[in-house]
């Protein structure tokens, strides 16, 4: 086989063990859940099972170890000898998280933790209901010679094997004796065949037994009347035989004697029977002959005289339905697969023509009121129908690149087990709406910060059982991650049960850390926010659960870099909960287009809190050339984005601009002063950094109904660079 | 005349390698990923032999091949198990059930290509 | 033309463009198409060669001013200039000449070296200069046109 083709396998190899360890992972917590029926227990079995036999194909032998341990204490569960106790059940669980750093350490070239493997399997064992390895030893004698694991190889030598020895008179000679019984026929082997591979084995003569066949009225159909004596001389050795013989071992009487062994051998071998090949003539010709009959046979009728009952389709029959078979269509057809793998690749393309065809159509659309033709026009009315279409086939497309959050839901319940573990605190994680659907990309850029905020609930938020106790709650806390969709986007809670938030100690270390006067006041929400304040941490100590200087405004951050937001409310003795808003797609984002110098710029909606018309009383100067707007109260920085930009080298008349109140980074505010609001809308978004590189204070790119390209505001970079660009400005002066 | 091998097993690793296999020694391959697939493809199909795995969602291998000797089409047709080194016990249940022969996994393709000549005209 | 040398140069395409009263060329395998000048979406905080963005048929494609890179007087372009879409790498960028005058075949050993005017910025983006049917034209060194991505993070 091609080396592609075997790292192909290998690929779809890894692939699917993923799957299999999220079905695994499922498996188990339903059972842990209580809810598991026999078929949980058995897809459980079958996922380690399969990925056994696949890392065993790959030699992944640290991986088929750990595999077969656990897949031998989940047959002890599935045949009942030992049942799932919620302590058996979390050993399966951390054997599945073991087994899930086994299959990506053989995947990425990693080392997993060995020593943590042999604990598991040992706990494993410890389960009871039966032996380490109850099979490997189990052979039932005549399938002995079988039982040696074959090593793989791809090298397709020639399969042949033993023509060489075949004549060679100091070769040894085998007297072998075979009298098939019915059952051997039942079960659709042939005893031709079997003797044309002893054939191959050496130079061979076989003399055909037919004193046992009755005469015809007597004649079972499905009858086994034949016996067979073979003189066999070859260079092998009796395993080599019997091996011939391995699927039929039960099913006839076998005899094999190395002649120097057994002088007296039967002399109808001796004697100058026809040789193998004419032999073989015959049989063939007998099965030919059946298979002529099988045409004028009603299909199912035995077979009205014969020495076997084969009853086989006509050879051109065959011949055609091999030629429909050469593809799996059919049988994909048949087997009623609902769902098909395509390459993301595709489906990007797909997302960009879609893109194209959105920005074609709004440009069509303004032509067409350019020309002056009207809403009521049949050109203006075929338009509107394109434009529907165009957002049907926009958010069919979005669809294909949707997923469940299920996957990244089950990561968690693993960072809930291991934190649970090293905490010493008791934490079941229950979770609602895995089914909802999201970009593909938002899934994959969800799971830091969804990790991080579960080992944040966990850590900071659940209390020791203890003190639980004590507050009147049970021990077990409860993390809840739910997910849910409302008006066009996914919101995402992270629930737990625990402390809230302790404002008293938040306040104190936030005024430490200078993020807060100590005289400010403050509302509750406004305390509780200051955890995502860059650079705020409430551990005494840096843990090595909630890392190491990692904060919440990381996590903030990141769900900004993707376009949504985050919040938290908390009750003090009641527990905490973070909501993230996101958007469906990071390919498309609703923005608030604006105009600034005679350039056209978008905003990213998410960003923006609100907007209003600036007078002179909220205006005040700051500094030489600073600015500062009074929104609510609150003095807010004003940014001329026109001057930040570059765009303009004298500060906008304020008056008559518009201020955009953003929230960047952090939860700070900013005011943005534009010079008009013309559209807010959805656009389609592209990216700069391919063919350019990165552009301080600009995200990315759209392309507008006009054809023009617009620019996509990055808020946070615009608004942070404050100081950075004053002084960038001052050198350009 | 090259022969049809019809494959039924729920890993796509295994029908992939399978497949691999079977089309560099020159068969053809049909693949089904359970039993009740493999059953359906046989309504349309006469493979000249079925190479089944055991354990599989919907309807085992056992179950298969039951299903498929009740046929009396197929009462004849050669069925290879896909079986590990250490399930002695389910290849005489696999016997019992019809089974023709079985192949061991990890199999290479020559073992693979031997256990079928051994079954197959 | 070049019997007399033993060097197996392969002729390859170049197409020759003008910027002012001077020609340059460019290879024409690196060469996506030619399109008249639009305007431009300006990038903030650009160089001054960097025109700005475009949209090439759903892409966003950023134009090089080449003559401005090359240090020539800076000139407004009108719709009588053209663009050159060329692959640069694993980017696609487009570069704004004046005019396109020609399509050439040449082979490597007709290319000289850039002759030494160190003080002339656009030497710096030569790879070489040949002359054909009278006229020297200066072949332009793609890679060193657009700034790098590292310069551009920085």
């Amino acid at each position: 086989m091609a080396s592609d083709a075997i790292a192909d396998i290998k690929a779809t190899f890894f692939q699917e063990c993923e799957e299999q360890l999220a079905e695994l992972e499922a498996g188990l917590l339903a059972l842990e859940g209580g809810d598991a029926d026999l078929e949980t227990i058995n897809a459980i079995f079958r996922a380690v099972h399969s990925i056994k036999g696949g890392a065993g194909a790959f030699h992944l032998d640290d991986l088929v170890r750990f595999a077969h341990a656990y897949e031998t204490s989940l047959d002890n569960l599935r045949a009942g000898r030992i049942s799932a106790t919620p302590a058996g059940t979390r050993v399966m669980l951390r054997a599945a998280d073991m087994l899930a750093d086994l299959v990506r350490a053989a995947r990425d070239g990693g080392a997993a933790d060995i020593a943590r493997g042999e604990a598991i399997i040992e706990e494993l064992v410890a389960l009871g209901g039966g032996p380490e390895d109850p099979g490997l030893d189990e052979g039932d004698g005549m399938d002995g010679l079988d039982f040696m694991p074959v090593q793989v190889s791809f090298d397709s030598d020639s399969l042949d094997g033993g023509e060489a020895t075949a004549g060679d008179p100091s070769a040894p000679r085998y007297v072998i004796q075979f009298k098939p019984k019915p059952g051997l026929y039942a079960k659709a082997n042939e005893a031709g065949l079997l003797l044309r591979e002893l054939a191959r084995l050496g130079e061979a003569s076989v003399r055909c037994d037919v004193s046992e066949v009755p005469l015809l009225p007597d004649l079972d159909p499905e009858g086994a009347y034949l016996s067979w004596t073979i003189v066999l001389r070859g260079d092998v050795d009796e395993a080599a035989i019997r091996e011939v013989f391995e699927f039929v071992a039960d099913d006839c009487d076998l005899d094999i004697r190395r002649e120097d062994e057994a002088p007296p051998a039967p002399a109808a071998a001796q004697s100058g029977d026809p040789d193998i090949l004419s032999l073989l003539k015959k049989l063939e010709a007998e099965v030919q002959n059946q298979r002529g009959e099988a045409v004028e046979r009603t299909p199912g009728q035995p077979s009205p005289v014969g020495l076997q009952t084969i009853d086989r389709q006509p050879a051109a029959e065959k011949s055609t339905k091999a030629e429909a078979g050469k593809t799996t269509a059919g049988a994909a057809a048949a087997s009623g697969q609902t769902t098909i793998r395509v390459d993301i690749d595709r489906v990007d393309r797909l997302v960009d023509l879609i893109g194209e065809l959105v920005i074609n159509q709004a440009m069509l659309a303004q032509r067409v009121a350019e020309a002056g033709l009207g809403r009521g026009s049949a050109v203006a009315t075929g338009l509107d129908e394109l434009e529907r279409l165009t957002r049907e086939i926009q958010d069919s497309v979005m669809a294909i690149r949707a997923q469940p959050v299920k996957p990244v839901f089950q990561r968690m319940s693993r960072i809930v087990r291991e934190v649970a573990e090293i905490t010493g605190k008791s934490v079941h994680l229950v979770t609602d709406g895995e089914s909802t659907e999201v970009d593909k990309t938002v899934i994959e850029r969800l799971a830091d910060p969804l990790t991080h905020m579960i080992r944040n609930a966990i850590d900071h938020g659940i209390e020791e059982p203890a003190k639980r106790i004590a507050a009147g709650k049970p021990g077990e806390g409860v993390v809840r991650l739910s997910a849910l969709h409302r008006s066009g986007r996914i919101v995402i809670e992270v629930a737990d049960d625990g402390a809230g938030i302790n404002r008293a100690r938040v306040r104190e270390i936030a005024a430490r850390k200078g993020l807060v006067s100590a005289d400010a006041v403050l509302s509750d929400d406004e305390i509780d926010n200051l955890i995502f304040a860059p650079g705020f941490s409430t551990a005494e100590t840096v843990s090595n659960i909630s890392g190491r200087g990692v904060g919440m405004d990381v996590v903030k951050r990141s769900i900004q870099a993707l376009g949504g937001r985050i919040s938290i409310s908390s009750r003090p003795g009641a527990g905490s909960t973070f909501t993230m808003s996101l958007p469906l797609t990071l390919a498309v984002l609703d923005g608030m287009v604006v105009s600034v110098a005679g350039q056209t710029l978008v905003l990213p909606l998410t960003a923006i809190v609100e907007t209003l018309q600036p007078s002179e009383t909220d205006l005040h100067a700051f500094g030489t050339s600073g600015q500062v707007i009074l929104v609510r109260k609150a003095l807010t920085p004003l940014i001329d984005v026109g001057l930040r930009l570059g765009f303009r080298t004298s500060p906008a008349d304020s008056l008559s601009c518009v201020v955009i109140l953003v929230e960047s980074e952090g939860g700070g505010r900013s005011a943005l002063l534009v010079d008009a609001i013309q559209d807010q809308r959805q656009i389609v978004v592209k990216s700069l950094e391919g063919n350019y590189g990165h552009v301080p204070g600009i995200a990315a790119a759209t392309i507008l109904g006009d054809g023009r390209v617009a620019l996509i505001l990055d808020v946070d970079t615009l608004v942070a660079a404050r100081q950075a660009n004053a002084l960038e400005q001052s050198q350009a002066a | 005349m090259s022969k049809t091998v019809l494959t039924v097993d729920d890993s796509r690793t295994m029908r992939q390698m399978l497949r691999a296999a079977l089309v560099d020694a020159g068969f053809n391959v049909l693949q089904a990923d359970d039993g009740v697939a493999g059953l359906e493809v046989l309504e349309a199909e006469t493979p000249d032999v079925i190479i089944t795995d055991i354990n599989m969602p919907r309807l085992d291998g056992f179950g298969f091949i039951e299903g498929v000797r009740r046929e009396p089409r197929h009462r004849a047709v050669p069925i290879l198990v896909l079986t590990t080194e250490s399930d002695a016990a389910k290849k005489a249940k696999a016997r019992s059930a019809g089974a023709t022969g079985w192949i061991v996994k990890p199999f290479d393709p020559e073992k693979l290509v031997t256990a079928i000549r051994r079954v197959t005209a | 033309m070049s019997q007399t040398q033993s060097t197996e140069a392969e002729p390859r395409k170049v197409v020759a463009f003008r910027i002012g009263n001077q020609e340059f060329c460019v290879d024409i395998m690196s060469v996506r198409e030619i399109r008249t000048w639009t305007p431009a979406t300006p990038l903030p905080r650009s160089p001054d060669f960097v025109r700005g963005v475009i949209n090439l048929r759903g892409f966003v494609l950023p134009i090089i001013d080449l003559a401005a890179r090359f240090g020539f007087p800076p000139a407004e372009p009108t719709a009588q200039n053209v663009i050159i879409v060329t692959q640069i790498g694993q980017r696609t960028v487009g570069l704004l000449v004046d005019a396109v005058s020609d399509i050439l075949t040449v082979t490597d050993d007709l290319v000289q070296p850039t002759p030494d005017i160190a003080s002339d910025r656009a030497a710096a983006f030569v790879r070489g200069v040949f002359v054909i049917e009278g006229r020297m034209i200066s072949f332009v060194a793609l890679e060193g046109v657009v700034p790098s991505a590292e310069r551009e993070a920085a």
